[in-house]
């Protein structure tokens, strides 16, 4: 169940047992290395990642525990090939979803034309009715995107699932190779991958980029976290301080002549741009959750007078949205005129009677996932699931189809992992992080591989077991 | 930078020396005890306790005695007390947390390591035993912070903000142990050259780590009025209360240099600075020991209310 099938393709060795190019320079190292010795590697990485405090709370937890994210050694590797393709693709899509953004809240051509069913926007709490005919500077929706990529085969990558939202784990992405390079210095002399670590400097520089029309020539940005007890402060704490920014919460913050002001030490002083990792519904109590204190009242107002940035521009959530993506190819086309060049999963829209009809009849096949749900949470795994599970999903499904999509159980590609026996093959998938700014798109050649630590494991998400990986992209 | 860092940082270092006094209260406790019979080390110990301010919330859980291990559970990883060390170094590690992006990576790996040790060495009770090794620990990795501080922080706002955090306190437990200590430092009722005041001084020097200096300083002689005035005035002495103030002065001065302007909290600083210029251990003793000590706890802790207001600490 939810097994590897001998089918599945594995990024590392090929079907005749030979080793794949990408990681030729790679196993000629790992060969000459002392098994124990590398063992002990591990250890030493792990209490590193404890000393360095990169770790994540875990929800619901009485002594908001702090957890690792297990860390493999062995790299995740991607060659210049494939990346540039990969690049035009992931390229294409976020621009794409930009315009698509910009189009939602403007004049909606693609569902006048019939290519988007208005049904998707109504009721949709993502869709924010506070964007509707306003443009944020430099007309960008999604500063930050992480686009999760899955692969099945050696030219086959699919976009799994688009983050438009507030896209987390680029620390991961730069912690993994900083802690890759102490460990094995001499394997980075041998094999020549592309540096990641600017990711923070690219980072500061976009969103200067689009601070708004009336900011001084530096513009201020400031990294909003809901604070300590959130499960991702150790990234936005990590990204401030990478960034020389201000890391605020919306205590230290108010709206001062028009302005977002944050309480310094000498008084207010104003922000240009906020990189907020805050949701929508507790950006301002004002306009959004009355109840929230993680925001900041009144920001809406000074946002839609442009007198700050937010990054990403409220509503983005939109595109998250499950049923949205299953349109991504007809937006891609609608947007750029050109075909998807990274294709979408296959996905059974259930609200039409066809699709629903199948899915139905082949639950037991399927991953059904609500549209409007993230992290994995009120999904069926058909293959993994009891017959009565089933059954009582069945249910649910009936009786509000809108409310899912279906996509086939995929033979995930897979890396090998570093286990007491050697080398093991395990699921990964890759989630590149994006840049955007007037002055244009910027991928980090890189990105985040999430890995199932379980043999068989389908599942990558680190609440449920799942570890990461250094990413390479080889220099040529 | 953001009026709620300075205050993370403020305490930060506040949690951090108070961890490093507590240890050194209890160094001096253990070894004060281990020269005397039971009935007076048991004494010793809750002079220890009303030192850290804790004989309240110590005598609320176990009465009036003071077996030495009870106490230095009590004072080093005991929940019911809210100031113990494994919660103080906690919270030392919470607020640099929360000022994680203003401070170097060696500063909060240390502060980190400092803790993650300190849940180790105190998980499990501690016997007499395990207790020096325990309290060499604390030291080292108190040391260890201060070194990653000194030698990686940027000489600015939120370096004044920690060094003026940690001398407050400083100069709040030198005062406190003198504040409990003065009796025995008062010519009238010391006998002169006994040997159980000798002790008593010693102790006394001890729960600041002064004894050898002040030995050095005095060719070995013990007198109270001595030890007085180095632990008041002697500026030369990292833990005295001229040698807080000073480094309060040149700190405060360094934020009113980057800011451009002086605050309330300055002119408070240089009246209470201007004392220790014309101060004689002479007219200390002449006003009353315990009047001057329980006036400078409070105008110190003035000062710290003052800094907080005028660097909006809080909204």
């Amino acid at each position: 169940m939810n097994q590897t099938s001998a089918a599945c393709f594995d990024e590392m060795i090929d079907a005749d047992g030979a080793v794949r190019s990408a990681y030729g320079g790679y196993s000629a190292w790992y060969n000459e290395q002392v098994p124990e010795l590398l063992r002990r590697k591990g250890l030493e990485a792990e209490a590193f990642f404890r000393r360095t405090g990169i770790t994540f709370n875990v929800y619901g937890d009485e002594d908001a525990e702090e957890r690792l994210i297990p860390f493999d050694m062995v790299p995740r590797i991607i060659t210049a090939t494939q990346w540039r393709r990969l690049e035009k693709g992931i390229e294409q899509r976020v621009r794409a979803l930009n315009a698509f953004l910009h189009d939602l809240y403007h004049r909606q051509e693609i569902v006048r034309s019939g290519r988007l069913p208005e049904r998707l926007l109504q009721n949709n709490p993502a869709f924010l009715h506070e964007m509707v005919g306003f443009t944020p500077p430099g007309g960008v929706y999604t500063h930050i995107v992480g686009i999760d990529l899955v692969r099945t085969g050696e030219d086959d990558f699919m976009v799994l699932e688009d983050n438009a939202r507030t896209p987390s784990g680029v620390s991961y992405m730069l912690e993994n190779r900083e802690t890759m390079m102490a460990m094995f210095p001499e394997l980075f002399t041998r094999v020549r991958v592309r540096d990641v670590s600017d990711y923070p400097r690219r980072l500061a520089r976009s969103l200067a980029a689009c601070a708004p029309a009336g900011a001084s020539s530096k513009p201020v940005v400031a990294v909003l976290t809901p604070g300590i007890y959130n499960s991702a402060y150790f990234e936005h704490a990590f990204l401030a301080d990478q960034m020389g920014a201000e890391l605020v919460e919306g205590s230290d913050l108010r709206v001062e002549n028009g302005r977002i002001a944050m309480r310094t030490t000498c008084g207010y002083e104003p922000i240009d741009v906020i990189y907020r990792r805050v949701d929508d519904e507790y950006l301002d109590p004002l306009t959004f959750n009355p109840n929230s204190v993680l925001g900041v009242s009144g920001i809406m107002d000074v946002y839609r007078a442009g007198g700050v940035t937010i990054a990403n521009a409220p509503g983005t959530g939109i595109a998250d949205d499950k049923a949205i993506y299953s349109f991504m190819p007809e937006i891609v086309e609608f947007y750029t005129g050109e075909k998807p060049i990274l294709p979408n999963v296959p996905t059974w829209r259930c609200a039409e009677a066809d699709s629903l009809a199948y899915v139905l009849d082949n639950l037991a096949d399927l991953v059904v996932k609500e549209v409007h749900g993230s992290g994995g949470y009120g999904m069926l795994i058909g293959p993994t699931s009891s017959k009565k599970e089933i059954a009582r999903f069945a249910e649910k499904l009936r009786a509000k189809p809108q409310n899912y999509i279906a996509q086939p159980t995929l033979s995930l590609s897979t890396v090998p992992i570093f286990t007491k026996a050697g080398l093991a093959p395990r699921h990964v998938d890759l989630r590149p992080f994006v840049l955007v700014s007037p002055g244009g798109v910027d991928i980090t050649p890189g990105g985040l591989t999430r890995v199932a630590l379980k043999k068989g494991s389908l599942v990558v998400n680190s609440s449920q077991g799942g570890g990461t990986k250094d990413s390479w992209v080889l220099d040529a | 930078m953001l009026g709620r860092s300075a205050n993370g940082i403020f305490w930060m270092f506040r949690y951090l020396e108070r961890v490093e006094n507590t240890a050194r209260l209890v160094e001096a406790g253990f070894r004060m005890a281990l020269t005397r019979d039971a009935a007076d080390a048991s004494e010793e110990w809750r002079s220890v306790i009303i030192t850290a301010g804790l004989q309240s919330s110590y005598e609320a859980k176990f009465g009036k005695e003071y077996p030495g291990h009870q106490v230095f559970n009590f004072m080093l990883r005991d929940k019911d007390n809210p100031g113990n060390v494994l919660t103080m170094s906690e919270a030392a590690r919470t607020n640099a947390r929360m000022v994680r992006a203003g401070i170097t990576r060696e500063l909060w790996e240390s502060i980190n390591e400092n803790w993650m040790t300190l849940c180790d060495v105190l998980a499990r009770p501690i016997r007499d035993t395990s207790l020096g090794d325990i309290l060499d620990t604390i030291r080292r990795q108190s040391t260890q912070v201060r070194g990653a501080m000194m030698g990686t922080m940027l000489r600015n706002e939120i370096f004044n903000f920690a060094r003026i955090g940690k001398f407050i306190e400083r100069a709040d437990n030198t005062a406190r142990i003198l504040d409990v200590k003065y009796y025995v430092l008062l010519p009238a009722v010391s006998y002169v050259g006994s040997s159980l005041d000798n002790v008593q001084w010693d102790n006394v020097l001890r729960s600041v780590s002064g004894e050898r200096a002040y030995r050095w300083l005095n060719a070995g002689r013990m007198d109270p009025r001595g030890i007085a005035e180095f632990l008041i005035l002697d500026g030369r002495f990292p833990r005295s209360l001229a040698f807080c103030y000073s480094k309060l002065r040149s700190n405060l001065a360094s934020l009113a240099r980057e800011y451009g302007s002086e605050m309330g909290c300055h002119e408070l600083l240089r009246n209470a600075d201007s004392q220790f210029h014309s101060l004689t251990i002479e007219r200390i003793f002449e006003q009353g020991l315990h009047e001057f000590i329980g006036d400078f706890i409070a105008r110190n802790q003035q000062l710290a209310l003052q800094i907080q207001r005028d660097y909006r600490f809080m909204e």
